[in-house]
């Protein structure tokens, strides 16, 4: 398997100079094709801007097992209007025209990849731009599917550290992963309970005695306030669910944007990277 | 897209050796759960695979299946209809008298004592007609632990009766309204459920799908019935039978039925889908007949799903086939070739629900319904001296409504 072209991407530069200066990653989600594709195109290409460091785009799938019910909610709406996988890789596409510098991982769950075609899935991924997945529901035992297959056209491989990985698996979890490490801070789905940080810091230093990847802390980051105390114990923090609800606020009845969906997203958005940067 | 290497196992010459380790048969099976699943789901294996080893698990479950299920259950010549169809020799075997009324307490009372001797101390279930929830429900009060039962909120409308029973049981039942409402989305919800709460939590999967070890598991626990058809029909006629019918939603009679039987090439084997109201419009529960390979709720298997991958809702007049899966043995069966897949619609099963009642008097369920209309539709095709078994997994009395409905009866 050749990796050894993981070394210098967008994720190792971006993580580099983050460190360089200091300063912690803020990582952002938003679902693709959430509310419609212009209005998240739109939303999307205003996150570097708005303070986000790296972006997060979700595949909808219409079976979210470890979605809470914000990410479920906004993958139904980006279905209901027409949201496919094609569609998400056009997005990064357009995305890339005007940006060559932000990284962006895709996350989801496999079976439209597989649907898909994985070897197509990757090798395309790798030629429009984006820098790594995240695949929810393929765990180490299933390496072969897709990881494998990314590693060899350059994608990094994310994967998901959790609570309940004990020590007895963590060289497992981690075995293949490159760019950065993604610790879920709580069990459970996205969204729901709130991580407290003394856990989250006894959580990433044992985390550090596994891996010299930089950690980045999601699930239940709601607020700038509670975004700097997790980003003070670990190289970034990643929050979906709340901008994911603040896209939910600004829908009429119908599900139709009001006109400043796209502006309170972003401004919500920079309220929290300016309680990364104080980290 | 995807390499059929789902030969016969060459090193065994056998089809009853699956799963391999990592819980493929062929390429479907497999452990495709987000991480925070995978320390437990390992851990159950582990348990499961120390109970296989010993025989007070197993002389447990034997007390009571006798006892408080009431195996065996009796293997029964369906002499009226035999006659009547005019072809083989047709016996059922009757699951339906087990207590509560089918097949599903054979895995949920193996379930819930491999949870008990993990030390876990909640119980949570998915749903869709409520028979496993009723299941589940049962055994957690004789065990005298809390159960959680998560059932879309259109299936909760739709059995309302099984809901009442449940409550009775004890059990709380969660209705679900992500998603689209129906029994995937109840499994969803319990999965989500199971990440949350992993330490207390053993959840007890109602069919042979789902992550590595269950699709292994719940066939064992059901093989109750194909060892207990076995003995029986050696006893009855001193010979093998030569054809097996049973209903398929996820498959987990049929698989209890079959798997003794798979290494017997002379035995024809059939699975019953559901067709709904026809394979061509699309509002069906045919997983085989009508979907193709995918990935969902831990397993990969043929499902119902849109050429993006997004799955659909399955369709049937019988709630407990209404499931867009199938187990993974079963994808495995159907491309080995080993077993055959034929779907049978809603109106077909109908009528079958209705002969079976007249000839026999037995209210079937609707589920194994559809396993009597494709007998119905084969019968011709072998004559008096041959033996046909078919799985007779549950009773109709939860299903009288939705018939009386369907045949314009007011009640």
């Amino acid at each position: 398997m050749n990796d050894s072209n993981l070394s210098d991407t967008r994720i190792t530069r971006c993580f580099a100079n983050l460190a360089k200066q200091n300063r912690k990653a803020f990582v952002a989600f938003l679902t693709g094709g959430d509310p419609d594709y212009q209005t998240s195109k739109q939303l999307v290409s205003g996150l570097p801007a708005a303070g986000v460091d790296l972006i997060e785009i979700g595949m909808p799938f219409s079976d979210p097992m470890a979605d809470g019910p914000s990410i479920q909610v906004s993958s139904q709406r980006a279905l209901r209007n027409g949201m496919t996988l094609v569609k998400t890789l056009d997005l990064v596409r357009e995305f890339r025209k005007t940006d060559d510098a932000t990284p962006i991982v895709l996350m989801g769950y496999y079976n439209p990849i597989y649907r898909y075609g994985a070897h197509h899935f990757v090798q395309e991924c790798a030629e429009i731009g984006v820098d790594g997945l995240i695949i929810v529901d393929l765990p180490p035992e299933e390496d072969k599917e897709l990881c494998e297959p990314a590693l060899t056209a350059g994608l990094h491989w994310v994967r998901l550290v959790t609570p309940s990985t004990d020590d007895d698996r963590i060289d497992a979890v981690l075995h293949n992963v490159s760019g950065f490490v993604y610790y879920i801070s709580v069990l459970g789905v996205t969204g729901t309970r709130r991580a407290m940080a003394d856990h989250i810091e006894v959580a990433v230093s044992r985390l550090r005695k596994y891996t010299s990847l930089p950690i980045a802390v999601g699930f239940g980051i709601k607020t700038p306030e509670h975004a700097k105390a997790v980003a003070e114990h670990a190289d970034g923090i990643v929050v979906g669910s709340a901008i994911v609800d603040m896209v939910k606020a600004n829908l009429d009845e119908s599900g139709k944007p009001n006109a400043e969906l796209v502006d309170r997203v972003h401004d919500f958005v920079r309220d929290i990277a300016k309680g990364v940067e104080n980290a | 897209m995807v390499p059929l290497n789902s030969n016969i196992n060459s090193e065994t010459d056998s089809f009853r050796s699956g799963p391999d380790e990592t819980g493929h048969f062929g390429i479907y099976g497999g452990r495709f759960v987000a991480e925070t699943l995978m320390p437990l789901i390992l851990n159950v294996e582990k348990a499961y695979r120390a109970a296989s080893n010993d025989p007070e698990f197993q002389s447990e479950f034997d007390y009571y299946a006798e006892h408080y299920i009431g195996r065996p259950s009796p293997l029964y010549h369906a002499a009226r209809l035999s006659e009547h169809l005019g072809g083989p020799k047709i016996y059922f075997k009757r699951d339906e008298l087990n207590h509560t009324g089918a097949h599903k307490i054979n895995n949920t009372l193996g379930q819930i004592l491999l949870a008990r001797r993990m030390k876990k101390t909640r119980i949570i279930a998915e749903t869709g007609a409520g028979q496993h929830g009723v299941a589940t429900a049962t055994v957690c009060a004789l065990f005298d632990l809390p159960c959680v039962v998560y059932m879309g909120e259109t299936d909760i409308e739709r059995q309302a009766p099984n809901v009442f029973r449940m409550k009775l049981l004890g059990a709380e039942v969660i209705p679900v309204t992500s998603g689209t409402g129906t029994l995937k989305d109840a499994m969803n919800e319990a999965l989500r459920d199971w990440v949350a709460n992993v330490d207390t939590t053993f959840y007890i999967i109602g069919t042979v799908a789902g992550p590595h070890p269950y699709p292994e598991m719940v066939r064992n626990f059901q093989s109750v019935i194909g060892n207990e058809t076995r003995e029986q029909i050696l006893e009855a006629e001193n010979r093998l039978p030569d054809c097996l019918v049973a209903c398929i939603g996820g498959g987990s009679n049929a698989m209890g039925l079959f798997h003794p039987f798979l290494d017997h090439p002379d035995i024809q084997i059939i699975g019953v889908e559901a067709a709904g109201l026809g394979i061509e419009t699309g509002k069906h529960a045919a997983s085989i007949t009508g979907g193709q390979p995918g990935v969902l709720h831990g397993n990969r298997t043929y499902l119902l799903q849109t050429d993006d991958g997004q799955i659909i809702d399955a369709h049937s007049i019988s709630a407990g086939l209404d499931y867009p899966g199938i187990g993974p043995e079963h994808s495995w069966l159907h491309e080995s070739g080993r077993v055959s897949y034929v779907s049978v619609t809603d109106q077909e099963a109908l009528e079958a629900f209705q002969l079976c009642c007249q000839t026999e008097g037995i209210i079937p369920a609707l589920e194994p319904a559809h396993a009597l209309a494709h007998v119905m539709k084969i019968s011709k095709q072998f004559d008096p001296s041959q033996i046909l078994v078919m799985n007779m997994c549950g009773r109709g009395d939860k299903d009288v409504f939705s018939v009386a409905e369907a045949l314009g009866t007011k009640l």
